[in-house]
C-alpha cells in the first residue's frame, strides 16, 4: 500500500526519507515541488498528486509535509489518516512534530515508521503498543544511550500486541490513580456584517489523560447526552453501551488519548460569546482607507473571555497600518497581508478598539476584494454548549481514583465576513 | 561508537547535506563494516529475547532501506529461520517472519515459503498475522508461488481472530481479489469480528464485503425503481445506473417477483454501521460507501448525518476565506448540487459573498457555479444573468471574462429577451484582453447578429483590425462571426469578410488557414463551390440547442466511492472494478457453515458463549485456533462421515473401536485382554456394523502398521484424591475412527468404593484454541469394584500442551489435564524406502534436525534400538531398510516425520529427524536421544 514516505518541509527542504518497500528516487518529489509551488499557500497543495508511475498522497502539518508514495489503488482516506497517526505519534514521543525534533530523534523515528507500518500496510499503530516497544526519549536516556551506545528499543515485550485490548498494555501500576477528562469544544461559525450567526456549529472533544493501575472498566456518563450529535469514538468505547444507554463504557488506554470527538450541529442554537463591530473602508482616491474594530462580551455566560485574537487578511494594495489599540498591540505583516491584534483578556468594563488608518498601494485603484476577519479566543471552565458530565464510575479495580474534569471553550473556525451584498436579488 | 554519536558527527561532517534517508540513522551500526554485521551474527546468537529482537529489527531497518544486507543471509536464515521460528516466544517467532520475509533474494523464496506455511498454522494469532503480512512480499518476490500462497490465504482466512482478519483480506486483496469463493465460507464470520478488528483492517474488509456482496446479492433498489420516476436521481447516480436500473424494471415486470433482502445482505448492513461511529475517517467513508452501494435507497440517509450530505446539512458547506482551495472548489460542487427552489435564494446570497473573495481561482469557480444554478432552476435565470452581467464591470479582468463565458452560455437559452445585454457586451469587447472572453463575445454577437444588427459590423470592422494581433480561438471567432455577418448582411460586410479571409489565409496558425479555405468555398459562391453553397445559411445560423452547464466531477461514479480511482477519475493500478448486481442471486448456500457439534467439539462451545456475553471484546483468548479450517473443516468431515452412524449415538464409539482393535495384528495380546473388560452390551449390533465402515475406512487411509512393546499407562486420577476413584489413561496408538486428527486416548476406570459411581462424564474443557475434544459417552453406572476402560479423541493441533477439563461423577468434579507425549502425535506410515528417501529429501534445510550420540549400554542390537525408537514415538518401521529408518505422520495435520539412527562402531550414532515441523522435530529428537543413551 503505503511504499515510501518522505518529509519535506516548509521551505522544500527533503529531511527525511523511509522505503516499506523498494527504494524510490526521491526525484519522485518533483512532481510535488511542482504542485507546492503552483499552489501559492501549502494548505492549497492538492492532497493526491499523480505522477506517471506514482501517486502522491500528502498532508500538511506543523509546518511539514509528509508525503507518501503510493503505486497502487487504496482508498486516499486510509493513507490521509495514517499519515495522520504517524504524526500524532512523533507528537507524542517527542511533545511536538516538528523538522527539530525529528531530526534529533531520527533513530526513534525510523524504529516507529519500521513498526508502524509493514511492508506497506499499517501494523501497530497503538501508542502503548509502540511505547512498549520503542521507549520514549528522555534525557537522562539519552545521555545513557550516548554513553553506552545501547538503544531505545524497549527490554520487555510487547504484550499489548498480542491482547484482545491493544490499546492498554498489561501490568500497569501507578501509586496515584488518576483520571483527568477534558471536555474541549470549538465553535465554527460564519457571521456576517453586521455580526448576525450565517452558520455556526460546535466541534467537541473529549481528551483523556487517564492513569489507572490494572484494568479499570470505566463508565462516564452525562447529564444532557442527548445534546450530543453524531459521535465517534475511540475503539475502547463500547458502540452497544452509547447506542443503548447513552453512556461512554470504556476500557481505557494507559496515558493520554482522544476519548471521543462529537457535533453539535446549527440546528441547536450556538451561542456566540463575542461581538465584532467593525468598519473597514477604502477611499475612491488618495490611496487611503479606514479601519475601526470593537470587540465586546456577547453570549459569555458570565466566564471570562482570554487569548482573544483578531486577525484580518487585508486585500494586496494594502500597505501599510497606522492604528492605536485601547487594549493588547497589533502588528501588521505586508508580506502576507495580514493584520493581527492580540488582545488578551477581555474586559467587559472597558472594550477594546482598535482603530486608524491603512494606505495603500499608490495609483490602485480601490480593491475590489472583501478583507475577512477571523477570531480566536479562550474561556475557561466552559463548555459553551452546555455539556455537562455526570459522573464517572470504575469498574473492576478496587482503589479509588482521583478523577477530574475540566471544561475549555475555544474559537474554532470563527470568521465574520465584510461583504456586502452584491446581486440585487429578488427573492423566489 | 553509539548511534547518536555516530550521526551527530555526520551531521557536522557533511555540511552540504546531510543524507538522512540515504545513510541511515544508526550510522555507525549500519556501516558495511563487516564487524558490525558480526555483531549482529552475535545478538542473533545471543539467549537474551530483547537482543535478538533488537537485531532483527536492525536487520529488517536496513532492507526497508534498500541497503544490501546479503551477507547477514546465512546467519539469518540460520540463526532466526531456524531457531527463532521455533522460539517459545510468539514475539521472537513473529519477528522472525518479518525478517525473513523481509530478504528479497530469489533463492529463499522456498524457505520464506516453508516458513510463512509453518507461522499459518502458529498457535499464536500474532504470528499468524505476520504470516498474512509475509504473504504479499513472497508474491511480490516470486509471483508462480501464487497457486501455494492461495492455499495458505484460505485457511488464514478461516482464522477466527480479528489480529489476522484484515491481515489476511489484504493479502487477498494483493495477491488474489479475483478468488471471491474463498470468501463464502467465511462472510458471516468477517461480517461478526468487524467491529473489533483494528480500523485499518476494517477499511480493507469493508471495501472488499462492499465488491462480494455486489456479486452475491441482489440489487434492493429494483422494487422501487418501479415506484419511483427516475426523476428522484440519487446524489450522483449515473447514466449507466439509469440504464442498470432500466434492465432491472423489465426483469421486474417480467418477473413480478417481489424482493426479499438476502439475510447475509442485511447481516453486513448492520454489522458495519454502528462503524459510522469510528474515530478513524478512512472506516467512515468506507462504511459510507459500503451504504451507497449496497443500501436500500432509504438506508442511504444514515450516512448523510456522519457526512453531512443533504439539504439540512446546506449551511455546513458554506465556505471560509481560509479554507483550502480544493475545499473551496468541493463545498461549492456540493452547493449547487443541493441548490433547488426552495433554497436557492440563500445559496444566491451566499455564492456572492464567494465573488469577492481574494482566491481568484475560487471566484471563477463560484461564477460558474452561479451559471450552473441558472440553468438548473429556471427560476432564477434573469436574477442569475442581472447579476452576471454587473461582475461585467468588476476591475478584475479575471471576473468579468469567467461572467462572460458564462453570461454566453445563459443568453444561448433566451437570446431574444436579451439584446440589451448583447449590446453591453459589444461593447466590452474594447477593454477585455482575456482571448476565451473574447471568443465567447464575438460568437455571442455573430449568432444573434439580427437582434444587433447595427453594432455587429461595427465590432467586425474592430476585430479586422487588430485581427494579426488576437490570439487563435480569437481569430477563430473572428472569422465566424466575418461568415455569419457576410451571409445575413452582405451588403455592409462583404468587403471587411473578405479582407479577413485574406489575412487568415496567409496565417501562421494552418487551423486558422484551413478553417478560412472552408469558409470562403462555403460562403463565397463561385462555379465550383457547388451545392453546399445553398446551405450555407443554414449550417451557419442554425438553430444551436443551448448547452448544459456541466459539473466537474461528472462521469466518474463508475469507480468504487472513496476509492484513489474515483477520487482521480481514472483507473489507479490494482483498482478492483465493482460489478454489476447479478440479474439473479447465486446460491446462497454456500455462505453456510456447518454448524459443529458442540458436544464433540466443546471448545468451540466455550468460546460462542463468550461471545454472547461479550460481543464487544469478542476474542478473549490471548492464543487461540491456529487452523480453525482445519478445525470447522474436521468437525465437519467427522459429522459427515459420523452421519450414517448418527442414528445409533454416540454410545457405540466405545464398541467400535474396540471391536476395531479385534482386528488388529496379533502382537496386541495384552491390550486385549484389558479391553476384554469392556461393556460390551450396548448396541452391539449397531456398533458393529459402523465398526466394520470404520475398520475399512481406517484401512483404506492409513495402513495401519501397529507398534509393537509395551503401552505406558499414565495417571489421571489418584484413587486417594479421586476419593476412591482411579483413573489412569494410555495412548492406545489405535487410529481415532470418528476423527482421523485425532489422537485416541484410552481412559480406565476402576472404581475403589463400596458403592456405586454414576454419570461419569467430561465437563467444561479447557483447551489451548483450536484444540478440540470429542468426549466418550457418559458412563451411566461404575459398580462397585469394577473396572471400565473408555477411549475418547484429542485433537492437539500437532502441540504437547495439556487438554484440560473436568472428570465429573453424580456426586463430585475433579479438575484433570492430559499431557501427551511428543511421540504420540504422530501414527505410523507405510513408506518403501524408496519414498523414504525421496520424502526425507524434500524435508532437508532447516526441516532436518541431527544429532550425534552414544548408545547406552543396554542398547545392544538393532532390536532394542528399534523397541526404544517405536516405544517412543508412534511411528513404523521401514521395511527391509539397510539403517534403521523409522516413518509416521502428525495425527493433526499430517506432516511427515522421518527418523534415522545410524550406528556406528563402539557404541556410536547419529540420530536424523526430517519434520516440516520444527517444534515436534526438535522435541521428537530430545525424547529418543534420552531413550537411546538410557
Amino acid at each position: 500500500m503505503i511504499h515510501s514516505l518522505f518529509l519535506i518541509n516548509n521551505a522544500g527542504d527533503l529531511f527525511l526519507e523511509k522505503h516499506w518497500k523498494s527504494v524510490i528516487s526521491r526525484s519522485v518529489c518533483d512532481y510535488f515541488f511542482e504542485a507546492r509551488e503552483k499552489a501559492v499557500e501549502p494548505d492549497n497543495v492538492p492532497p493526491v498528486i499523480r505522477t506517471p508511475h506514482h501517486y502522491l498522497i500528502n498532508i500538511y502539518r506543523e509546518k511539514i509535509f509528509f508525503v507518501s508514495v503510493i503505486q497502487t489503488e487504496v482508498p486516499p482516506l486510509f493513507v490521509i489518516e495514517f499519515l495522520h497517526r504517524v504524526a500524532e505519534t512523533f507528537q507524542d514521543y517527542f511533545g511536538e512534530c516538528s523538522e527539530t525534533t525529528i531530526k534529533d530523534n531520527v533513530v526513534i523515528v525510523y524504529e516507529l515508521l519500521e513498526e508502524m507500518l509493514d511492508n506497506g500496510f499499517p501494523l501497530a499503530t497503538e501508542s502503548n503498543i509502540l511505547k512498549e516497544l520503542i521507549r520514549p526519549p528522555t534525557i537522562l536516556r539519552s545521555m545513557v544511550n550516548t554513553i553506552t551506545g545501547s538503544s531505545n528499543v524497549g527490554e520487555t515485550l510487547p504484550t499489548g500486541q498480542l491482547s484482545n485490548i491493544p490499546w492498554r498494555r498489561a501490568g500497569v501500576k501507578y501509586t496515584n490513580n488518576e483520571a483527568y477528562f477534558d471536555v474541549v469544544e470549538e465553535i465554527d461559525a460564519i457571521l456576517d456584517k453586521s455580526g448576525t450567526t450565517v452558520f455556526a456549529e460546535i466541534q467537541g472533544v473529549i481528551d483523556a489523560c487517564v492513569k489507572l493501575s490494572g484494568m479499570p472498566d470505566l463508565t462516564l456518563s452525562f447529564m444532557n447526552p442527548r445534546l450530543l450529535d453524531d459521535v465517534s469514538f475511540h475503539p475502547c468505547v463500547r458502540y452497544k453501551r452509547w447506542e443503548s444507554e447513552r453512556v461512554i463504557s470504556f476500557i481505557p488506554p494507559d496515558g493520554n488519548f482522544q476519548l471521543m470527538s462529537y457535533h453539535i450541529s446549527a440546528q441547536n442554537l450556538v451561542a456566540i460569546p463575542i461581538y465584532v463591530k467593525q468598519n473597514i473602508s477604502f477611499f475612491e482616491t488618495g490611496s487611503s482607507g479606514r479601519l475601526d474594530i470593537a470587540v465586546g462580551p456577547k453570549q459569555t455566560m458570565g466566564k471570562t473571555v482570554e487569548c482573544l485574537v483578531v486577525t484580518v487578511h487585508m486585500p494586496k494594495v494594502v500597505l501599510s497600518a497606522n492604528l492605536s489599540a485601547t487594549q493588547g498591540t497589533y502588528n501588521y505583516d505586508p508580506v502576507t497581508k495580514i493584520l493581527l491584534w492580540d488582545i488578551g483578556k477581555l474586559n467587559p468594563q472597558k472594550l477594546p478598539n482598535l482603530k486608524g488608518s491603512l494606505s495603500l498601494q499608490s495609483g490602485a485603484p480601490k480593491p475590489e476584494e472583501n478583507p475577512s476577519l477571523n477570531i480566536d479566543l479562550k474561556i475557561q471552565q466552559l463548555a459553551i454548549s452546555g455539556l455537562k458530565v455526570n459522573r464517572l464510575d470504575m469498574y473492576g479495580e478496587k482503589y479509588k481514583p482521583f478523577k477530574g474534569v475540566k471544561y475549555v471553550t475555544k474559537a474554532g473556525k470563527f470568521q465574520q465576513r465584510l461583504s456586502e451584498w452584491l446581486l440585487v436579488h429578488t427573492e423566489v | 561508537m553509539s548511534a547518536s554519536s555516530a550521526f551527530s558527527d555526520e551531521k557536522g561532517g557533511s555540511a552540504s547535506e546531510p543524507e538522512y534517508g540515504h545513510d541511515p540513522a544508526s550510522g555507525g551500526i549500519f556501516s558495511s563494516d563487516y564487524k558490525r554485521h558480526d555483531d549482529l551474527k552475535e545478538m542473533l546468537d545471543s539467549n537474551k529475547d530483547s537482543l535478538k529482537l533488537e537485531a532483527m529489527k536492525r536487520i529488517v531497518a536496513m532492507i526497508a532501506r534498500g541497503k544490501n544486507a546479503s551477507d547477514l543471509f546465512p546467519a539469518v536464515v540460520k540463526n532466526v529461520a531456524c531457531k527463532n521460528i521455533e522460539d517459545p516466544n510468539q514475539l521472537i517467532r513473529a519477528s522472525a517472519l518479518r525478517v525473513l520475509s523481509s530478504i528479497r533474494v530469489t533463492i529463499i523464496v522456498p524457505i520464506m515459503m516453508l516458513a510463512i506455511k509453518e507461522a499459518a498454522s502458529d498457535m499464536s494469532p500474532y504470528v499468524r498475522k505476520t504470516a498474512a503480512h509475509a504473504i504479499p512480499k513472497l508474491h511480490s518476490l516470486d509471483p508462480e508461488q501464487k497457486d501455494q500462497l492461495i492455499e495458505v490465504i484460505e485457511k488464514l482466512l478461516a482464522d477466527k481472530t480479528t489480529l489476522v482478519a484484515g491481515s489476511v483480506v489484504m493479502a487477498f486483496e494483493e495477491v488474489c481479489p479475483d478468488r471471491i469463493d474463498l470468501i463464502h465460507k467465511n462472510y458471516r464470520k468477517l461480517c461478526n469480528l468487524l467491529i473489533d478488528v483494528e480500523e485499518w483492517g476494517q477499511v480493507v474488509i469493508i471495501n472488499m464485503l462492499t465488491r462480494y456482496a455486489r456479486t452475491q446479492f441482489l440489487n434492493p433498489n429494483v422494487n422501487e425503481s418501479l415506484l419511483e420516476e427516475s426523476s428522484e436521481k440519487a446524489f450522483y447516480a449515473s447514466d449507466d445506473e439509469e440504464d442498470e436500473d432500466k434492465k432491472a424494471e423489465v426483469t421486474t415486470l417480467e418477473k413480478r417477483k417481489p424482493y426479499v433482502m438476502d439475510p447475509d445482505h442485511r447481516l453486513l448492513l448492520r454489522n458495519t454501521k454502528p462503524l459510522l461511529q469510528s474515530r478513524n475517517a478512512a472506516v467512515v467513508m468506507a462504511v459510507a460507501q459500503l451504504y451507497f452501494h449496497l443500501a436500500p435507497k432509504a438506508e442511504v440517509g444514515i450516512i448523510a448525518k456522519a457526512l453531512g450530505m443533504f439539504e439540512p446539512y446546506l449551511k455546513s458547506f458554506y465556505i471560509r476565506s481560509t479554507d483550502p482551495t480544493q475545499i473551496k472548489i468541493l463545498k461549492l460542487e456540493v452547493l449547487t448540487n443541493l441548490a433547488n427552489e426552495a433554497n436557492i435564494s440563500t445559496i444566491l446570497r451566499e455564492f456572492q459573498t464567494y465573488i469577492k473573495s481574494m482566491d481568484k481561482d475560487f471566484v471563477a469557480a463560484s461564477i460558474q457555479a452561479i451559471g450552473r444554478c441558472a440553468t438548473n432552476i429556471g427560476e432564477v435565470r434573469d436574477t442569475c444573468l442581472n447579476g452576471l452581467v454587473q461582475l461585467l464591470s468588476n476591475r478584475d479582468e479575471l471576473v468579468v471574462a469567467e461572467s462572460v463565458v458564462v453570461i454566453k452560455k445563459l443568453l444561448q437559452m433566451q437570446p431574444e429577451q436579451h439584446s440589451d445585454i448583447i449590446k453591453h457586451m459589444a461593447k466590452l469587447i474594447d477593454n477585455i484582453q482575456v482571448p476565451m472572453a473574447r471568443a465567447s463575445i464575438l460568437w455571442l454577437i455573430g449568432e444573434y447578429c439580427e437582434h444587433v444588427p447595427k453594432i455587429a459590423p461595427d465590432v467586425l470592422r474592430k476585430m479586422a483590425k487588430s485581427f494579426t494581433n488576437e490570439e487563435d480561438i480569437v481569430k477563430l471567432q473572428i472569422i465566424n462571426l466575418a461568415a455569419k455577418l457576410y451571409l445575413t448582411n452582405s451588403k455592409q460586410t462583404k468587403l471587411l469578410t473578405q479582407y479577413v479571409l485574406n489575412l487568415a489565409k496567409y496565417d501562421q496558425n494552418y487551423d486558422i488557414r484551413d478553417r478560412a479555405r472552408f469558409i470562403r468555398q462555403l460562403i463565397v459562391p463561385t462555379d465550383k463551390s457547388g451545392a453546399l453553397n445553398k446551405y450555407a445559411k443554414k449550417l451557419f445560423l442554425a438553430l444551436k440547442p443551448a448547452p448544459v452547464l456541466e459539473s466537474p466531477f461528472k462521469d466518474r461514479d463508475h469507480f468504487q466511492l472513496g476509492s484513489l480511482s474515483h477520487l482521480l477519475n481514472a483507473k489507479a493500478a490494482g483498482y478492483q472494478e465493482l460489478p454489476d448486481w447479478p440479474e439473479s442471486a447465486p446460491d446462497p448456500s454456500v455462505r453456510n457453515v456447518e454448524i459443529p457439534d458442540w458436544s464433540k467439539c466443546s471448545s468451540r462451545k466455550d468460546r460462542k458463549e463468550k461471545k454472547v456475553e461479550k460481543p464487544f471484546y469478542s476474542d478473549s483468548e490471548g492464543e487461540s485456533g491456529p487452523t480453525e479450517s482445519a478445525d470447522s473443516g474436521n468437525c465437519g468431515e467427522s459429522s459427515a462421515s459420523g452421519s450414517d452412524e448418527s442414528g445409533s449415538g454416540s454410545e457405540s464409539e466405545e464398541s467400535r473401536e474396540e471391536t476395531e482393535s479385534e482386528e488388529e495384528e496379533e502382537d496386541e495380546e495384552e491390550e486385549k485382554k484389558k479391553r476384554k473388560k469392556l461393556d460390551k452390551t450396548k448396541a452391539k449390533k449397531q456398533a458393529e456394523e459402523s465398526a466394520e465402515r470404520c475398520a475399512i475406512h481406517t484401512i483404506h487411509q492409513i495402513r495401519t502398521i501397529a507398534p509393537s512393546g509395551s503401552i505406558k499407562m499414565y495417571e489421571l486420577l489418584h484413587r486417594i484424591t479421586g476419593e476412591g476413584l482411579a483413573v489412569e489413561y494410555c495412548f492406545s496408538r489405535q487410529p481415532f475412527s470418528p476423527d482421523p486428527n485425532m489422537v485416541a486416548v484410552q481412559i480406565q476406570f476402576t472404581n475403589n468404593t463400596n458403592s456405586e459411581t454414576k454419570n461419569l462424564h467430561i465437563e467444561d474443557p479447557r483447551l489451548q484454541s483450536g484444540m478440540r475434544i470429542r468426549e466418550f459417552a457418559e458412563i451411566d453406572v461404575l459398580a462397585a469394584g469394577e473396572s471400565v476402560t473408555v477411549v475418547m479423541g484429542i485433537d492437539f493441533c500437532d502441540s504437547t500442551q495439556a487438554a484440560n477439563f473436568q472428570l465429573c461423577t453424580h456426586t463430585r468434579k475433579f479438575f484433570v489435564s492430559i499431557q501427551p507425549p511428543v511421540g504420540e502425535l504422530m501414527t505410523p506410515t507405510f513408506l518403501t524406502e524408496n519414498n523414504f528417501k525421496k520424502e526425507q529429501g524434500k524435508l532437508m534445510g532447516m526441516n532436518e534436525i541431527l544429532e550425534k550420540l552414544t548408545l547406552g549400554e543396554k542398547c545392544v542390537n538393532e532390536h532394542v534400538i528399534v523397541e526404544r525408537v517405536t516405544a517412543t514415538a508412534n511411528l513404523s518401521r521401514v521395511p527391509c531398510g539397510s539403517d534403521k529408518e523409522f516413518a509416521g505422520k502428525t495425527v493433526s495435520s499430517g506432516c511427515l516425520v522421518l527418523v534415522t539412527v545410524t550406528t556406528k562402531e563402539g557404541g556410536g550414532a547419529q540420530l536424523t529427524v526430517n519434520c516440516e515441523k520444527m517444534v515436534i522435530g526438535t522435541m521428537l529428537v530430545k525424547d529418543i536421544l534420552q531413550a537411546l543413551s538410557q
